[in-house]
């Protein structure tokens, strides 16, 4: 209970209260300009958040996600664009409803199902993550082996839609992962003699490549220009929101559950669970045909799911490391250079932080009510800032912000390396996810593999005796087996 | 799509068989079977593999599914400026080279007048927006976090 009363005090500070309300309107802002994900925004506090304590740091990323995943319903109601990719999923049939005149119920609906989508996550996350981090703290090698390649492959298997390319990209991130130092030899991989690169490819400048300045070359090579659909003052957003809640509560707790879920799975965020309630919502709808028509029933299921997810994903990255995705696969970067490392230790030695954690993640969630309001309001002025303004100096604060994680312009290489080579991925259809999967677990596949190998002493069984090591490991070979399976079942009629 | 996956597999080939060859030099764990060689070895290993199956797969012309989302399967018509992303390119390896010598205050600006021009902003909102955002950066991140950038040929008004 100490720990509790410590967490508020942590987080009810004049200093973190500031931090928690300046990146609100700066998740607002990156979510409701389309081209900018909520990915981005976190790769782009991240150089900002380096200077903080750990607890206003975590607070900038947490807050700063939640917003500018229920910011980007703005713009697709009014432009027909996503604000980020989470929203992509509901983009037409909120841009539909504002068509008919109901821009009000579709942006309503986006903001009030974001927030109770974003509490249930939150909630689920309360009560697993300290549950699991009990019984993770009797976790051994053979565990952790077996919950970063279950990680991989729910990677590969559940966000991505070719599987083959999901696998080279995770190789080529266990390859990026390979250079340094870090390994059980401590032997130099992969330097080529270059003393910058024995310590390892810097995650930060990385993440911010793959994920702002990828997003930077990729809005210069296209051209979209969209046109605003509503010329008039909004109404009452919160018109006929409890109606909602009371016609359609069985949606509402079956985005959020599944959306927490999917969140909590490696590999698969905010987007994919956006998509997947969509179509759940669609099939078990009782009115299928009117979707696709700007119909506000999938906008209330989807637009809790994403929302939801958000606090899902931090589930096994607090509990194991391991992010469940790529803005706590950010995160888990920022807590490591925080020596806030992930793990069950840190619920044993540091309960205080992660309970200052959950408080400003609720927190996060009842401010969404009073901004994103306000960001409503003046939708139509942050929409009318054109994105050639803002991508080169996001392109230069990612720069700066690469140099200043080691003050070295090696992180601007870095950068510009992993922008070049996700935007071509991206191009040639290979997920970015796995990579970064890859990249942030790599050190920690090796180092478990290992222990188990000489624990093990050759005999393969061993890493299957544990139960859960056991249950783990049987999931995982089925996982990979199935399409197998299927592919040979299948064949067979021909 | 199907034509890129042939070159980016023969790519990938080359480069598992690359961290194949290079994986044995690796020493391994003093008392151990394996070592630092392990996991570039199968990283190495699965490229290879993979690589062969991208190859194969493209070549039979099989249905598969994915593809990037702005794969010309798409059916819209997309006009792309590569020239655009070139430039911004461009900038950051310019600042990249230059920044030591020349000092942020010098290369910052310079790199946002490339890109603003390069996504056709027009000249003088460029050079506005270009030195504003400087100064700003230079404000947030040299003034308030401290972080020590470049001041290169600026030093003596330091």
């Amino acid at each position: 209970m100490d720990a509790v009363i410590l967490a508020f005090g942590l987080v009810f500070e004049p200093y973190v209260l500031m931090v928690i309300v300046l990146s609100a309107i700066y998740g607002l802002f990156v979510g409701a300009i389309p081209g900018l994900t909520a990915t981005m925004a976190t790769a782009l506090l991240v150089p900002v958040t380096f200077f903080m304590a750990p607890v206003p740091a975590v607070a900038a990323i947490v807050t700063a996600t939640a917003m500018a995943i229920f910011a980007g319903d703005i713009p697709s109601a009014l432009l027909r664009m996503p604000g980020t990719p989470a929203s992509a999923a509901y983009t037409d049939e909120a841009f539909l409803l504002t068509k008919k005149g109901q821009a009000e119920l579709a942006l309503g609906a986006g903001l009030v199902f974001s927030v109770l989508g974003g509490i249930f996550g939150v909630l689920v996350l309360i009560v697993a993550a300290p549950a699991l981090a009990e019984v993770a703290l009797k976790f051994s090698s053979f565990e952790y082996f077996w919950l970063v390649m279950l990680g991989f492959t729910c990677a590969i298997f559940i966000a991505g839609t070719d599987p083959l390319k999901g696998v080279v990209s995770l190789l080529l991130g266990l390859l990026i992962a390979c250079v340094g130092l870090d390994n059980p030899a401590g032997a130099p991989r992969y330097t080529f003699g270059s003393a910058e690169l024995t310590g390892g490819i810097s995650l930060i400048p990385l993440m911010i490549g793959m994920f702002a300045i990828s997003e930077v070359l990729r809005f210069a090579s296209g051209v979209d220009k969209p046109a605003m659909a509503i010329d008039r003052p909004f109404g009452n957003v919160f018109a006929g929101m409890w109606t909602l809640i009371k016609k359609y509560p069985l949606q509402l707790f079956r985005g959020s559950a599944l959306g927490t879920l999917i969140g909590a799975l490696p590999g698969a965020g905010a987007d994919i669970a956006a998509w997947m309630s969509y179509a759940m919502s669609k099939r078990f709808s009782k009115e299928p045909e009117k979707f696709g028509t700007g119909h506000v029933e999938g906008i209330v299921e989807s637009g809790a799911a994403n929302n939801s997810a958000l606090g899902g994903a931090w589930i096994p990255a607090l509990v194991f490391g391991i992010p469940g995705d790529s803005i706590t696969a950010i995160a888990i970067g920022v807590l490591y250079l925080k020596n806030m490392n992930p793990g069950p230790m840190l619920f044993v030695e540091n309960p205080q932080n992660i309970y200052a954690v959950f408080i400003v993640f609720l927190l996060a969630q009842l401010l969404m009510l009073p901004l994103g309001w306000g960001a409503i309001k003046v939708a139509k002025r942050i929409l009318r800032i054109p994105a050639t303004l803002l991508m080169p100096l996001i392109l230069l604060f990612c720069v700066v912000g690469s140099f200043a994680i080691n003050n070295t312009l090696f992180g601007v290489i870095i950068m510009l390396v992993a922008g070049v080579a996700a935007f071509f991925m991206e191009r040639w259809g290979f997920p970015v996810a796995p990579t970064i999967l890859g990249v942030v677990l790599g050190t920690m596949l090796e180092e478990h593999f290992f222990s188990s190998l000489i624990k093990a002493d050759g005999n393969f069984w061993v890493f299957f005796e544990r139960p859960i090591a056991g249950t783990l490991g049987a999931l995982t070979l089925l996982i990979w087996g199935w399409p197998l399976l299927k592919s040979l079942l299948a064949r067979r009629p021909v | 799509m199907r034509s890129s996956d042939r070159w980016t597999g023969t790519a990938l080939a080359l480069l598992g068989l690359a961290v194949l060859w290079s994986a044995r030099a690796f020493p391994s764990v003093p008392g151990q079977k394996f070592g630092a060689g392990f996991l570039p070895m199968l990283v190495g290993a699965g490229l290879v593999v993979c690589a062969l199956a991208l190859i194969v797969r493209s070549w039979r012309g099989a249905a598969y599914p994915g593809g990037a989302a702005g794969d010309a399967t798409d059916g819209e018509p997309r006009r792309e400026h590569f020239g655009s992303s070139l430039v911004i390119v461009a900038a950051v390896i310019g600042y990249i080279v230059l920044a030591e010598r020349l000092g942020f205050l010098i290369v910052a600006p310079l790199c946002l007048v490339a890109s603003f021009l390069a996504l056709r902003v027009k000249l003088k909102p460029a050079l506005f927006w270009a030195v504003a955002g400087t100064i700003f950066v230079h404000v947030a991140f040299y003034k308030l976090l401290r972080v020590p950038l470049p001041w290169g040929v600026l030093r003596p008004f330091y």
